[in-house]
């Protein structure tokens, strides 16, 4: 199965200049690799007023346990939001830490 | 997050009838309701067309907030009865078929009472252990494990036994063997104080406990099946209990039995009877699952009706979820001079908003206008309070998305007691087969994001911006009233997504087209499962995902019957009546990042289409613009197919291209899977638009693409994909008939 490689910071690059796609093959399977994360890994967004303010948060282990809230990264930017996600997963799948 | 919620005790309403609103408040000391006319729900502050009219209504004002807990997961109550009185010795017995036998304490079997502890309760115990409980009356409670955790997912005859003579309490449970498991009989014994009966009733898969509001609730409830418990006096040696637990005639087998539950009677009811000498029937609660293999199911029948005896289980779900059951905060009789459309409650309290959302059809035996709207109701309660998106791993790859939660997904997350969609999985892992209205639906109003309801307000929006009259009509009325529901009007209107029809309403669509009527489906992924309703359970929906399409999680083999019923569930297209047969268009394809756009082929210069294409150039490129994938050509996407019906006489007007990469055949249409099933490589990626006749003077216009309505608002509503809609309902509302060519 497809692993990300840290050293290969280009993609992450190419995911900042181009947060909505289409993506290069190997973006691609970062991306869905990112996506495949297990639920409780996953740092995701909550939208806190339509088109305007997402929160960063990450969804808990089991059901009916609260959402872990980031209250202090808010972003008014999705695709900066977006970012964050992705600098995040990057982390948790890699362990080192995008600049 | 959210701070109120509520729901309404009727979905669809005419002027006279009366409504209740039931409200509970998270937090809040106060709250404000309001009534509004939903036009358009869309609330993104670029697209400006939110559209939410105040309308003066006697409740509005301001109430005290309170809680109003809910007493979610399914069990089952049998009263309180002079049989249970005299127990002394007995012994109680079932199959249990345990599917989280790990999670904890749950009652299997209970005439149990905290206050003072009298009773018994049979049960799996902290250890996931057949346990039995059992009180004295004075006190003391005394309670034996077998020690030995059943295995989940296997059928054993467990049995719980108090002997008055030696003041022991005894427990033994048998796997059922047949598989190449490792598993094994365990039993045990210890002394007790003593046992007096409870002078309460018995429950099945739960235990009694308050809720937060002082009414009864439930606890510890049983994830998974009990199949044929009984209940004797005395103690039981195991060939009486193999004898009183076999499929046949119990009573026989053991003269002392109190009671036999056989749970294969009554299925489609809340009724459980009792076939033994006392009549110790009972209902349940919160719909557990009925239809459902017992534990000597032989695979020779797939039909519970054909082999009741092999359907003898129950399945239970700690949170399933029929009627919150809610006091009412506050009532409205909708006004004579209301107009037919859709309307919500709109609550406040705090800095949180939300809304109870209801249909007003016009008054009884009248129409108000030409055309009616089919409001998709069984569709919008398929997905009522879908929790798919953040509970399935695979879901951000399937919708190719980043998570993103809505604030009531937040508070549907923290609280499970609100029950799930039929989109969904219990916490066990059995597919969610039930959705009701009579609870909360936070996803089926206005500002929630574009899909199933708030996605037809962009329709919605786009008729009161056209002038067009329409009359609301649902779901449910069409599967009361059939055919006569929409044979008053010259054309119906769908939403963006009609997917789920019971047969009722598939028949009455169909006779209403076998007449003089036209439909234009100005949606996608249209007419596709067969699911089902019940005078037993008014406001419920069930759907069983039998054998293909896009089913999102198993159903169990050999549970492809509906309980409501008796009829084989799963997708028209399997049944006979595929959507391409109905309105010339099935679906093919599913993508939600990119969608396409449509361009005119020379069926559009055929005479008889001349109409659809008024003031459309030849080579204009239609709805490549639009508010879900920037095109109205996407999320879910139909074409024709003559080998599923598609008529002969079918005009196929546009077809769309500009299909992503992750735009994929859906499963119903592949034989074999391969590596060109994307919109980028497969030419089947398309949606058709399609227009055909009918005999009786009428017509069908399809669209084939859920994304279609989200492009209607585009540019001030004034663009192809408006101005092509309105030029088919013109012509529909139309008296002169359609000619067959």
């Amino acid at each position: 199965m497809y692993e990300i490689d840290p050293s290969k910071t280009e993609l992450a690059d190419e995911f900042r200049d181009n947060p909505d796609g289409p993506y290069s093959p190997e973006l691609t399977l970062v991306i869905n690799r990112m996506r495949l994360m297990p639920m409780a890994e996953r740092h995701v967004l909550i939208c806190i007023e339509r088109g305007r303010r997402w929160m960063l948060a990450r969804i808990p282990a089991a059901r009916g346990a609260p959402i872990e809230r980031f209250e202090e990264q808010v972003f008014s930017d999705h695709a900066v939001a977006v970012q964050e996600l992705f600098r995040r997963r990057w982390h948790t799948l890699t362990g080192e830490e995008l600049a | 997050m959210k701070k109120i919620l509520g729901y309404a005790d009727s979905w669809s309403l005419a002027p006279g009838d009366r409504v209740g609103f039931k409200i509970s408040t998270y937090g809040a000391e106060r709250y404000r309701a309001d009534l509004v006319r939903v036009v358009c729900g869309d609330n993104h502050p670029e697209h400006d067309i939110l559209r939410l009219d105040e309308i003066d209504a006697p409740f509005a004002g301001e109430y005290p907030g309170r809680l109003q807990p809910i007493d979610a997961g399914s069990y089952a109550v049998v009263p309180h009865a002079s049989a249970f009185d005299g127990l002394d010795s007995f012994t109680v017995l079932a199959w249990v078929y345990p599917t989280t036998p790990a999670n904890g304490r749950q009652a299997l079997i209970a005439q149990w009472q905290d206050e003072p502890a009298t009773g018994f309760a049979l049960m799996l115990d902290d250890a996931g252990a057949l346990a039995l409980r059992v009180g004295d009356g004075r006190g003391n409670v005394a309670e034996v494990s077998s020690g030995e955790r059943l295995a989940e997912r296997r059928w054993y005859l467990v049995a719980g036994s108090y002997d008055v003579a030696t003041k022991t309490i005894s427990v033994s449970q048998q796997p059922q063997g047949g598989s190449f498991d490792p598993l094994r009989a365990a039993s045990a014994s210890a002394s007790a104080g003593g046992f007096v009966a409870a002078q309460t009733e018995l429950l099945f898969a739960a235990l009694r406990a308050d809720l937060a509001d002082g009414r009864p609730g439930s606890a510890c409830h049983f994830n998974g099946k009990l199949d044929r418990p009984r209940l004797a006096a005395g103690v039981l040696g195991e060939a009486d209990i193999n004898a009183v637990a076999a499929p046949e005639d119990p009573c026989a087998q053991y003269p002392g039995l109190i009671a036999a539950w056989d749970f294969a009677r009554d299925t489609g009811t809340d009724v459980i009877s009792d076939t033994g000498p006392n009549a110790l029937h009972g209902r349940t609660v919160n719909l557990p699952s009925r239809g459902c293999k017992g534990f000597n199911w032989s695979g020779e029948e797939q039909n519970w009706r054909h082999a009741p005896g092999e359907y003898g289980a129950m399945h239970f779900h700690d949170d399933d979820l029929y009627d919150a059951g809610w006091e009412t905060d506050f009532e409205y009789v909708v006004p004579d001079d209301l107009e037919s459309g859709v309307y919500a409650v709109r609550l406040r309290a705090d800095d949180d908003e939300s809304y109870v959302t209801f249909f007003v059809r016009p008054p009884s035996g009248k129409t108000t206008a030409k055309l009616a709207f089919l409001v998709s109701t069984a569709t919008y309660l398929a997905y009522s309070n879908y929790q798919w998106l953040f509970h399935q791993r695979y879901a951000e790859v399937t919708e190719s998305f980043w998570t993103t939660l809505e604030k009531t997904d937040v508070f549907l997350q923290e609280h499970p007691e609100f029950g799930l969609s039929t989109y969904d999985t219990h916490a066990d892992g059995s597919g969610v087969r039930y959705a009701s209205r009579l609870r909360p639906i936070l996803n089926m109003a206005p500002t929630t994001p574009y899909w199933s309801f708030n996605a037809d307000t962009h329709i919605l929006g786009w008729l009161e911006q056209q002038g067009i009259d329409y009359d609301v009509v649902t779901d449910e009325d069409l599967h009361r009233e059939g055919a006569a529901l929409l044979d008053p009007y010259r054309a119906v209107l769908t939403g963006t997504h009609p997917e789920y029809y019971t047969t009722p309403m598939l028949d009455g669509l169909r006779d209403y087209l076998a007449g003089a009527g036209r439909l234009a489906y100005l949606g996608g992924n249209g007419f596709i499962w067969r699911c089902a309703m019940s005078d037993s359970y008014p406001g419920a929906l069930e759907l069983r995902r039998a054998e293909d399409g896009i089913r999102y999680r198993d159903e169990e083999p050999g549970e492809y019957y509906l309980e409501f019923t008796g009829e084989y569930g799963g997708l028209w297209r399997r049944l006979g009546v595929p959507p391409q047969a109905v309105v010339g268009v099935g679906t093919v394809a599913v993508g939600f990042d990119e969608s396409g756009y449509y361009r005119r082929t020379a069926d559009s210069f055929d005479p008889r289409a001349e109409f659809i294409f008024d003031g459309i150039g030849e080579d204009e490129i239609i709805g490549d613009f639009g508010y879900l994938g920037d095109g109205a050509s996407g999320s879910e996407i139909d074409t024709v197919d003559p080998l599923l019906g598609t008529p002969v006489h079918a005009l196929v007007v546009a077809s769309s291209e500009g299909h992503s990469a992750n735009t994929l055949i859906v499963p119903d249409e592949i034989g074999f899977h391969h590596a060109a099933m994307d919109g980028v490589q497969n030419p089947l990626v398309r949606a058709d638009m399609t227009f055909f006749e009918t005999p009786g003077g009428g017509a069908v216009f399809s669209v084939g693409s859920i994304a279609w309505g989200a492009s209607l608002p585009h540019n001030g509503y004034d663009n192809n994909v408006s101005r092509i809609s309105a030029n088919v309902i013109a012509r529909f509302l139309e008296e002169a008939p359609f000619d067959m060519p």
